[in-house]
């Protein structure tokens, strides 16, 4: 197998101090059994899944309890078997904040019960079968972003290359890491099946530089595999070198266009967790019920990294991993640079939680005092999208539109690289993050003005046409009117004349 | 358990502008122990006086801005400007002439456009036009450059400090004795009375390429800006260019008449050619900000500086140049833009 050679350097970014190694000195920890668990019905990027069950039922393990809402969505299954307490509406982990999201609360029954698994059906043959059951398992993309995968993989042929992502470049992380350590067997041939899928004639697995337990392991395993499709890209350990769009510009050459998917490109990508979920659903017909999670940070006594069933509260897994050490400033769901902060451990893991960091003062950003902007312009310079964050942060504080537009506002991934590069310290992604949900709001807002403009105007000019046939009528009647007197008025000149006639008449006889 | 919520990322800045602005005073020790060498105490006494007048004018103007005051003062941008601007000033300068020139930096140049980060122009050079332009005979009464040979006779610390505070000198000691125009001064009357370059370079002012000293404060100047390149403050492209643009068009017209224009060599160790390639030009306030701008924007001020140098009634050109350039910087940022990720 020849490694793929890179002759491109990765555009901005930054090279972070990783903190991986602070959960990577033990095997995956496969024992957690939690007591209880909030599965939410938004666990993927579209509309939630529609709970298929009822307060008081039993479901047992692998049972779906959502069904996919419209495309695209994803099915959602219970990990574990149990009864569902109760079905009410919470905030859940959402891609890059908190959601509100229905979900089933389930009561986690003792394991030795019967029946444990609900049956699975066999991988289908046709291609339409396939995609529709990577959806009804609730597959979705686990690097985080929880796009469906059913919706990825249903590419018309128009794609050359899948990208297999284990470029974990966030600080911190390091699910997939342990991931490609442990079951690099399995990745590949989940990898192969996304392949014949997509129609892809090469698969890229992309590696960072400093992952070489992973990166031999990987290696060894394509080598016993024998494809020859399947070639590692090894990549610089750059933040965020592992971001879809920097993958695919540093291994193709090419750029996303503004506003498409990656398939505008040829390319399909996919982390390598999902592959591996998708190889449990081909090899044993399970859906998607568990995920590996990081649970790391000095503010947690045991940082491994845990298989996690969807739905366990953060609390428990945290108390899985020795409970909380020492006084835990932040508690971080994902990495430290795109990860959001909790304010509270009763948030249930969802399909798209890679990380949990409980941080101590030390580890995290303590001051948010900021100086005004020197305009020194280092935010442009490790901008992985070229934009100049400077220029963003003046038309953010002023709300002008068209501007941000101009400048880009919608092209920024939020990787946070410009403020960490910052002498000002200024928060510049919370002011793009802010600057975009405005602008979103803006956006409605126009649009409802727009239409009830457009609705004022075709009243306007409905009346007037009501109008103008009410006077047409009106003229016409009176045209009438006039037109029927006058006829009266000659009937009876007409009748006085004849009498009048016929008196002059007699008396001249 | 409750957690305190704050905005991704959770990452520490790796910099902050205190920091940024202690490494550009950092960058200017060795420049300033050679330039003490050479020229005496001067520059120390219009340094101290100079920060004064700026921290006391920054202190003033953030009052009646009402803004805090003790970030404004412990960001030491003010210091910076002080010490840049005191690096342009003659050392036998009296004490009004550092102490006018910074207050009227950090007060017109900087708060009037509003403070830190708002500025168009160059505070250090603004204030030093100012100065040059109002009190021209102050301005240029420089020092011939002693170092450290003893035969030649150099104020001592108090005399120095006397004459700045009062203007007068020791005893036996005329002013007029101890000042001497720069080398570039006298590169421009030379021309002026028709001698050649040869000629005024056998003068005693002159080294092996530039002004004796100046060639040695000049490449700590260097070594400063070398020290800011690798910290990350600056970036390459406005030195390169500034250096590129004004050695080009010496060479240029070197070439062609080598005895009526300068070397290129003198013309980058002359002057205040690599203060303002790694100090002045590069402030990022008042700087292009994209690197192609940035280009553009060094390499316009060396040119500008060559032709002011050379045909213009001033002998050294960089501030105004600076200047110019500052104006621009607006318009090179709008059409400089570099194109968006997934923009064709």
């Amino acid at each position: 197998m020849a490694e793929y050679q890179i002759h491109r350097r990765p555009t901005g970014g930054l090279h972070l101090a990783a903190r991986k190694t602070i959960s990577t000195a033990t095997r995956i920890n496969r024992n957690l059994a939690p007591e209880r668990l909030i599965i939410p019905m938004t666990q993927q990027l579209g509309p939630p899944a529609t709970p298929t069950v009822t307060v008081g039922q039993r479901v047992v393990r692998g049972q779906s309890v959502g069904a996919p809402g419209e495309t695209p969505s994803a099915a959602v299954h219970a990990p574990r078997a149990g009864t569902v307490l109760k079905l009410e509406q919470r905030l859940v982990p959402g891609g890059n904040r908190l959601v509100q999201s229905p979900c089933v609360v389930l009561a986690v029954d003792d394991e030795s019960t019967e029946p444990r698994t609900e049956p699975q059906g066999h991988w289908p043959d046709g291609h339409t079968d396939r995609i529709q059951a990577i959806r009804t398992a609730g597959i979705v993309g686990l690097g985080g972003a929880a796009f469906p995968t059913a919706e990825k993989l249903a590419t018309n042929g128009s794609c050359s290359t899948l990208i297999l992502n284990g470029a974990e470049c966030e600080p911190y992380i390091s699910c997939d890491d342990m991931l490609m350590r442990e079951s690099a067997a399995e990745i590949l041939t989940g990898a192969q099946t996304m392949m014949s899928l997509v129609g892809a004639d090469i698969c890229l697995l992309a590696i960072e530089r400093d992952k070489s337990l992973a990166l031999e392991s990987m290696a060894a395993a394509i080598a016993e595999l024998g494809d020859e499709r399947i070639r590692i890209a090894t990549v610089p350990s750059v933040y965020p070198g592992g971001g879809e769009r920097q993958l695919i510009e540093l291994l193709m050459g090419e750029e996303v266009p503004s506003g498409h998917y990656p398939i505008a490109t040829g390319c399909v990508c996919q982390n390598v967790a999902t592959a591996y979920a998708l190889d449990r659903l081909v090899r044993a017909g399970e859906p998607l019920m568990t995920r590996i999670v990081t649970v790391t940070g000095k503010g947690v006594r045991e940082p491994q990294n845990v298989e996690v069933p969807i739905g366990t509260p953060i609390r428990e897994l945290i108390q899985h991993c020795g409970g909380y050490v020492g006084n835990v400033e932040r508690l971080i769901l994902g990495g430290s640079m795109m990860g959001y902060s909790v304010s509270s451990d009763e948030l249930p893991v969802t399909k798209a939680t890679n990380c949990v960091i409980a941080a101590h003062r030390d580890e995290v950003r303590d001051s948010y005092e900021e100086w005004p902007c020197i305009r020194c312009g280092n935010c442009a310079e490790v901008c992985p999208a070229r934009l100049l964050p400077q220029d963003l942060l003046r038309r953010s504080r002023s709300y002008d539109y068209q501007q941000l537009d101009v400048l880009g506002l919608s092209d920024c991934i939020e990787c946070g690289c410009c403020d960490v590069v910052c002498p000002s310290q200024i928060p510049l992604t919370d002011y793009f993050r802010d600057a975009k949900q405005a602008r979103r709001t803006h956006e409605r807002h126009r649009r409802l003005a727009d239409t009830a403009q457009s609705r004022y105007l075709s009243k306007q000019e409905r009346l007037r046409l009501q109008q103008e046939q009410t006077e047409r009528l009106q003229t016409d009647l009176k045209a009438q009117v006039a037109a029927d007197s006058k006829l009266r008025q000659e009937t009876v000149q007409a009748a006085i004349d004849r009498v009048r006639r016929r008196r002059d008449a007699d008396d001249a006889r | 358990m409750s957690f305190a919520l704050k905005p991704a990322p959770h990452v520490t800045p790796a910099t902050s502008v205190p920091l940024v602005m202690r490494r550009v005073l950092y960058a200017l020790i060795p420049a300033t122990i050679v330039y003490t060498a050479y020229f005496g105490w001067g520059l120390l006494i219009n340094m101290v006086i100079a920060v004064a007048a700026a921290l006391a004018a920054e202190a003033l103007m953030l009052r009646a801005r009402r803004r805090a005051i003790r970030p404004g003062i412990a960001d030491a941008s003010a210091v910076v400007t002080a010490i840049l601007l005191a690096f342009a000033i003659p050392p036998l300068a009296p004490w009004w002439i550092p102490a006018l020139g910074a207050g009227v930096a950090v007060s017109l140049a900087k708060h009037l456009y509003g403070g830190l980060g708002s500025n168009l122009f160059n505070p250090a050079m603004v204030g030093y036009v100012i100065l040059l332009i109002s009190f021209p005979v102050e301005m240029t009464q420089w020092l011939p450059p002693v170092g450290f040979d003893p035969s030649v006779q150099q104020l001592g610390f108090w005399s120095n400090l006397n004459y700045a505070l009062t203007g007068h000198t020791p005893s036996g000691i005329d002013i007029d004795a101890l000042t001497q125009a720069t080398p570039l001064d006298q590169v421009k009357e030379g021309l002026g009375q028709m001698r050649t370059l040869d000629e005024i370079r056998l003068g005693r002012l002159f080294g092996f390429y530039g002004g004796r000293g100046w060639e040695l404060i000049n490449g700590c100047f260097a070594l400063g800006g070398l020290y800011l390149l690798y910290r990350g403050v600056i970036r390459w492209h406005i030195p390169v260019a500034l250096i590129a643009g004004l050695c080009g068009c010496a060479a240029a017209l070197h070439i062609m008449d080598p005895s009526r224009y300068s070397s290129p060599g003198f013309h980058l160790f002359g002057g205040a050619t690599l203060l303002g390639a790694f100090f002045i030009a590069t402030d990022p306030v008042t700087a292009a900000a994209t690197d192609r701008g940035r280009l553009i924007f060094g390499a316009a001020i060396g040119a500008i500086t060559y032709a002011i140098r050379t045909w213009g009634g001033y002998p050294d050109g960089l501030a105004f140049a600076v200047l110019l350039m500052n104006a621009t910087v607006p318009l090179l940022d709008r059409y400089t833009r570099p194109r968006i990720y997934g923009h064709f």
